[in-house]
Parts: structure tokens; C-alpha cells; sequence
């Protein structure tokens, strides 16, 4: 059948469905369809991690083999400095570049190392947008609130008491250094409603929010001259005889050298997991997402939090072919956009929770109300062109600017027809536990956005990442960037690595994969 | 999984999978059609380090030139991005040394002047159009850029909205301008000096500090696990 035929029950529904209005989910609705149908409720894709901190944890597998793997690093390799710096920070993401800012405002000697590019990270594609609670009607504790129900309860309130109240501090460093975000006619903040949230409260720069602030902030860390290391992936941490962090081990991918880094502290900003592939599933992230920040910390003895649960982000494409696993904007449901089954009928209120949405999308595609695409994909309609009946013609082009022209690659009028999605890996709301301040169990080691833990309990609200970011980023630099000022230089060993390396012996694991990943290896499998 | 058959979509090269021919740095490849760019290399099997960032279009890092079959003219665009056709030739292009000015945005004088010494060649275009053919986003560069030199920052940070850095509009430039890095200073510099703040943010802010909140505080972290579930549950 041919595409445009499909099509058509999402028009001929569209005027009927305007006037229809879904109610949210009980707590005991949403318990029940999560449990039946989100990814996270699998068992057969779990199991108990083997050894170290979390020892008899459960997580998924792609997951617990990257933290049991083994350091590419000989134990003998000489620990003499390439670098000595005052504050190594590893990731050039949102968190990244906000630690490294923050920091080298400190007067710290800083060192931004990042395996990409500065500014290739997942932060540069955000574009629902960034939840502060500015508006009038509004409050940090309302923030607070919402995000501890889309947490399911389960978020560490100290964190994310932080957050949200210095949520309206970070718009205003944004707002100083040049992002541009959307304003009302009065000059104030526009705010939009997101997912999971009861007020509007979402800043946005059209729906490039992500890209605008990277722009900004990268700028930035070049007009401080704040020294960079491109193409050098961190491999290992280094630490002192009391199990310290003194600094780590990059590998340079260009001519694959050891580089040794002698650090006071460290800032461990390296994102998520997406590129893991956790279950098979295809993912919006960043090339880079393979969670390198989770091995390491772990090497050094950090414990992990909420490790068990994944963000299933309820909008990737499934068709064009090109653009399975990308991210559609969550700005369209945002905006009042359905999501429609192969009969025509809604079957969730859109702007429930990302878990919730996700667990619907599925259920509807496993009994058989989903749309399969020659591929043997299957998804459900996001209806775009209501946005332009319900509020003008003109309107996509105006609020989703990026979204128009992801699908015009590719022929798709946004305009005109909907969109076919089903849910994408996303996010990792758990990781390294830290404490208010961005710091580990682990002295002088910190960690900063995605890799960190606990602030979104077992499901991230749409926008409160790029706030994590900033508020995360900008506290673990202004910490380490503060605390060097009396701290020395300690001694580099590798002797944390050793005890992970007679751990790993004590419990019969062998060493077959090699851990951090660094970068996913595609050309053996052909196909991402 | 259940599916009816009348819910299939026609997607005829991904039914019988087709091979098409393509010339990466200018040796030839049969690559399954449809496929990205990025994908193809991958499947040529291609260790892909530099050149590959976001992969959804946004970072820029996988700019490349490309070239269909029979036509001479050489485009632009995002490997990541840009699906492969039957006798295509393309090059991921490497990273350029453009300059990029330093500067404190907070302290310039004059920023609509500043541009001129921050960036002396950007007044020296010569209208050629090639920064604006360059685009793999269809951003008209080159009025932007005289936007730039006019002073009309705010139409410039329009214009560059959907900029991802990729930079190719600088290695043609005849002028040695690069526009993307004079944008991100002319759309940074009217965020910093020529938009007011917003007012309400200040006293959202001041709020906070003035402790606005510690009496919802104080009550809302004293409640008990199932308190706070029915607190939240509630709100409006």
C-alpha cells in the first residue's frame, strides 16, 4: 500500500479527533501499562552485575559487560605527565563546557578533553527545550513536584532541589553570554507546557534550543582560551595511594597514543548510553554515547545509582529508512499534535509522561494497531499538519524549523502529511552517584549531567536535561575550580585498577571485552 | 508482532534490497540504496573517527561534498543526513583552519564597529554567492553576512538560526571570510547588548534569594513518601 494511502485515515479522523479529548492515566493505569509494555520491564534483557560496587545490581546486559570489562591499559604503563592541570574536564557536551566556564572563572588552569569535537554531544540535538520555572504562575517547587511524579517518586530530592532552584540563575548566565531564547511580546521569557509538567515552563529557541546554547557555549570556551584535546578519549582514571582521583589516561584516537594527564581534579562529563543499543534498540544519541563515564567511575570504586532504567523517548522515526532512530520533536505533541493509530484513533493524552507515552506506543503496536513499513518496522502517526489547522498555516515552519527540513531531506511535507514513529533509546536516567555539589564517593573525582544519577529518579521529564547540564556542570566546576586553589597535586598510581583487575580475576571474568567502548563499532556490524 | 497487510508502506529498495554504485574518495562502492552517507562508510567498512558527531544533522562535524551522477556540479551536505544514490561520488571535507577572533563581549566598545577589527575581511565580499551555495542547511550566507557588516545583528541571529557550525561556507570563500564564526558573534553580541533582560526572570530570582519559597519547602520536604505522591498527584 502506498504511503500517502496510509495517510489517509489520519485526515479523514482529523476533524473528529479535534474535539476529543484523553484523560491522564491514573497512577494505578500508568503502573499497570508500564509494567506490561515498557522496555525496562524485561527481564530477559537484565541481569546481576558480577563484581564491584554494584555487585548483585540488576542492569542490562550491553550495560553490565561494558562496566566488568577490562582497561585497555597495561598496569606498567609510566605515569609521566603530558599534562598537569588543575581541573581535567572529559566531555565537550552541555556539561562539559559549562564545568570547564565555571571552573576556569575559579582561576583554575583547566583542560577540556573530548573524543569528538567540542560541542559533538547529544546537548547540540535538544530541541523540545529547557525547563526553569520563570513564569508567573509558577515555582521551583512546582518544578520540584512535577519532575518527582515523572521521577516516579524516586528522585534524590537534594539534587533536585538544586536544580530547580537554580534553574532562573542559569537562564540568566545563558541569557548574558548571548542565547537567544524566545521571548514574549512583553519581553519576558516565553514558556512552553512539556510533558509530565502543569505548568508552561519549557524555554525555547525555536526548536533549536540545544544547538543555540552549544553554539554559545563553545564560543565561549574558545574566547577564554581554555585548552582543548579533540579526538582524545579518556581510558582510564588515575588515583592516589587513598583512592583519590589525581587525574587519567586519554588515548589519542589520531595516532592512538597514551596521553597522561596529572589532574587535581577531575570533571567526568562524558553523556549516556544510547550507542550501546541496549535491546536492540535504535537510538537518538550522539556517535560517541557509549557510556565511557560509567566505566571509569566504576573502576575507581564509585557506585552507581538506578542503573535498571532507560528513557524510551516516544518519538523516533521509523520512516524514511535514513531517519529510524532520529528524534522527532517532542514540541509537536507539545503543541497539541496526536498521536494516531492505523484505525485513526488516539490512544494515550500525548502529554503524559515519555515512559507512559512510550508504554502506549508499544502496547498499540504489539496488538496490532501499528503501522508496519516494508522493513518490518512498525509505529504509529504523529499528526503534524493539525498543527497548521488548529493554529495557521505557516505554524510548523515557524516553531519547527529543523523538523520541516529533517523530513524535506527526505520528500516528506511535515506540512502536509503526518510523521511515522515508535519509541527510540534516549536517555539513561540513572548513573555515578554524586552528591550536591557533582561529587562522587570518590574524592576529587566529579560528574556532571547524563553520567550522573539519582536527580531523575526512574523517568527524565522532557527539558530538565539541558537544566541538569548547566546547573550540574556548573557546580562540579565551580567546586573543583575552588577546591585546587588549596589542594596539591597527589600521586599517580594506577593501583585502583589493579584491585578492579583481581576482582575481576576472583570472579572468573575473563577480560574479552574491552571497556570504555570509546566509539561503537559499526563497521562490523554494517548497519547502525 | 501482529500486523494486518494493509498497513504496509511501499519502500521498494528496502522490500529487495538494492544495490546502487557510488565512489567514495573516488573508488567505487555497491552500497544498499537509500542508506545514508554515513552508513555507506560503515558499510564499506570504513573506521569513521573524525567526521562523525550527532549523526541527527545538528553538530556539523560530517560536512561533505558530493556529486550525482553525470552532473558537474559539486553540492554540500550532512553525511549523516544525506541518503546515497545510484552513481554518486562524495568526500567527507576536512577540517579548515579558519580563524576565529577572540573577544569579550561584555567590554567591546562598539560591537557594529568591532566586527571590523574582530574581523576585517568581513566587509571585503565580493558578492560572489558561493558561502550561500556552500550550505548544506540553505541558509542565505551571503546576505547574512552583509546583514553582518551593516550592523543588523538581529537579522543575522534569524538568518543563522539553523546553523550547525559545519563551516564549508569558509574554505570557498575568496575573501577569506568565515561566515559562520562572524554569525555566532554578531547573533551573540545582539543577545548581550542589544536585547533588554527579561524582568520577570530578576524577580523570579530575587524571590528565590529573598527565601519566597522556604515555607512550601519546609512543608513539601517534610512529607512522607505517600504524602508527597498525593501533593504531586494534585497539583493543578
Amino acid at each position: 500500500m502506498d504511503i500517502h494511502a496510509l495517510h489517509e485515515v489520519v485526515h479523514t479522523s482529523r476533524d473528529a479527533r479535534r474535539t476529543h479529548i484523553l484523560p491522564k492515566l491514573s497512577p494505578a493505569e500508568r503502573d499497570t501499562l508500564i509494567k506490561k509494555y515498557h522496555p525496562d520491564h524485561r527481564e530477559a534483557a537484565y541481569r546481576p552485575v558480577v563484581f564491584g560496587p554494584n555487585k548483585g545490581d540488576l542492569t542490562v546486559r550491553e550495560l553490565a559487560s561494558v562496566l566488568e570489562g577490562d582497561s585497555p591499559i597495561p598496569t606498567d604503563l609510566p605515569l609521566e605527565p603530558d599534562h598537569t592541570v588543575d581541573v581535567l574536564v572529559v566531555g565537550g557536551g552541555g556539561a562539559g563546557c559549562a564545568a570547564a566556564l565555571h571552573a576556569h572563572a575559579e582561576g583554575a588552569k583547566v583542560l577540556l578533553a573530548t573524543k569528538l569535537r567540542l560541542a559533538d554531544s547529544n546537548s547540540v540535538m535538544a530541541q523540545g527545550g529547557m525547563q526553569i520555572a520563570v513564569a508567573p504562575n509558577d515555582s521551583p517547587v512546582q518544578h520540584f513536584l512535577d519532575t518527582l511524579k515523572g521521577g516516579h517518586m524516586k528522585n534524590d530530592h537534594d539534587l533536585l532541589k538544586t536544580m530547580v532552584e537554580e534553574g532562573p540563575s542559569i537562564a540568566k548566565w545563558l541569557l548574558e553570554l548571548g542565547v537567544l531564547f524566545d521571548r514574549d511580546a512583553d519581553g519576558n521569557l516565553h514558556v512552553k507546557k512539556g510533558g509530565g509538567s502543569t505548568k508552561e515552563r519549557l524555554l525555547t529557541c525555536s526548536d533549536y534550543t540545544g544547538l543555540e546554547i552549544m553554539r554559545v557555549l563553545k564560543d565561549e570556551v574558545l574566547n577564554q582560551k581554555i585548552q582543548l584535546l579533540e579526538f582524545a578519549a579518556a581510558v582510564e582514571l588515575l588515583s592516589d595511594e587513598q583512592g583519590a582521583c589525581t587525574g587519567a589516561v586519554l588515548q589519542d584516537l589520531d595516532n592512538k597514543r597514551f596521553v597522561v594527564v596529572a589532574a587535581k581534579t577531575v570533571i567526568l562529563a562524558t553523556g549516556g548510553i544510547g550507542r550501546l543499543h541496549i535491546q536492540g534498540f535504535p537510538t537518538s544519541n550522539h556517535y560517541g554515547a557509549t557510556g565511557d563515564g560509567l566505566a571509569l567511575a566504576y573502576r575507581m570504586g564509585s557506585p552507581l545509582v538506578q542503573i535498571d532504567t532507560f528513557q524510551y523517548h516516544p518519538s523516533g522515526g521509523v520512516y524514511p529508512e535514513q531517519l529510524v532512530g532520529q528524534l522527532v520533536t517532542e514540541g509537536i505533541r507539545s503543541e497539541g499534535g496526536h498521536l494516531v493509530n492505523a484505525k485513526g484513533d488516539r490512544f494515550v493524552n500525548e502529554l503524559d509522561t515519555r515512559d507512559v507515552v512510550s508504554s502506549s506506543i508499544i502496547r498499540e503496536c504489539e496488538e496490532g494497531r501499528g503501522v508496519r513499513t516494508a522493513t518490518g518496522r512498525v509505529g504509529v502517526w504523529l499528526d503534524t499538519p493539525l498543527l497548521e489547522a488548529e493554529q495557521g498555516e505557516g505554524t510548523l515552519d515557524k516553531h519547527f524549523p529543523a523538523m520541516v527540513r529533517q523530513y524535506e531531506r527526505y520528500g516528506v511535507d511535515i506540512r502536509k502529511d503526518p510523521v511515522l514513529i515508535y519509541p527510540t533509546l534516549h536517555y539513561q536516567n540513572g548513573g555515578v552517584k554524586i552528591d550536591s555539589n557533582s561529587e562522587t564517593p570518590v574524592k576529587n573525582l566529579f560528574v556532571a549531567g547524563e553520567t550522573s544519577g539519582g536527580l531523575h529518579g526512574r523517568n527524565r521529564l522532557m527539558g530538565n536535561s539541558l537544566l541538569d547540564l548547566m546547573v550540574f556542570g556548573k557546580r562540579s566546576g565551580m567546586t573543583a575550580g575552588a577546591r585546587v586553589k588549596t589542594a596539591s597535586q597527589g600521586k599517580l598510581t594506577l593501583n585502583h585498577l589493579q584491585r578492579f583487575r583481581a576482582e575481576a580475576k576472583k570472579h572468573g571474568v575473563t577480560g574479552q571485552v574491552t571497556s570504555p567502548m570509546v566509539l561503537p563499532a559499526y563497521t562490523r556490524m554494517h548497519t547502525a | 508482532m501482529t500486523a494486518n497487510n494493509d498497513n504496509t508502506l511501499d519502500q521498494e529498495h528496502a522490500q529487495q534490497p538494492k544495490m546502487v554504485t557510488v565512489e567514495i574518495d573516488g573508488k567505487p562502492h555497491q552500497v544498499p540504496a537509500g542508506i545514508t552517507l554515513m552508513k555507506a562508510l560503515w558499510y564499506t567498512g570504513q573506521e569513521v573517527t573524525r567526521g562523525a558527531g550527532c549523526l541527527g544533522g545538528f553538530c556539523g562535524a560530517c560536512g561533505t561534498y558530493y556529486r550525482t551522477k553525470d552532473d558537474p556540479k559539486v553540492k554540500t551536505c550532512l553525511a549523516c543526513s544525506h541518503a546515497v544514490e545510484d552513481g554518486m561520488s562524495f568526500s567527507f571535507a576536512p577540517s579548515f583552519p579558519a580563524r576565529k577572533a577572540t573577544y569579550d563581549l561584555n567590554v567591546l566598545e562598539n560591537p557594529k564597529q568591532d566586527l571590523f577589527e574582530l574581523y576585517p575581511e568581513t566587509p571585503l565580499c565580493r558578492n560572489c554567492n558561493a558561502c550561500t551555495e556552500a550550505c548544506p542547511q540553505n541558509i542565505d550566507v551571503r546576505e547574512g553576512v552583509w546583514k553582518a557588516v551593516f550592523g543588523d545583528f538581529k537579522t543575522v541571529s534569524e538568518t543563522f538560526m539553523d546553523c550547525v557550525m559545519c563551516g564549508m561556507c569558509a574554505p570557498v570563500c575568496i575573501a577569506d571570510i568565515a561566515p559562520s564564526l562572524v554569525a555566532v558573534y554578531a547573533s551573540r553580541a545582539y543577545g548581550v547588548r542589544e536585547m533588554e533582560k527579561p524582568p520577570g526572570l530578576a524577580d523570579r530570582i530575587k524571590a528565590i534569594e529573598d527565601g519566597q519559597y522556604q515555607e512550601d519547602w519546609n512543608r513539601v520536604l517534610n512529607m512522607t513518601d505517600a504524602e508527597l505522591q498525593q501533593a504531586s498527584a494534585n497539583i493543578q
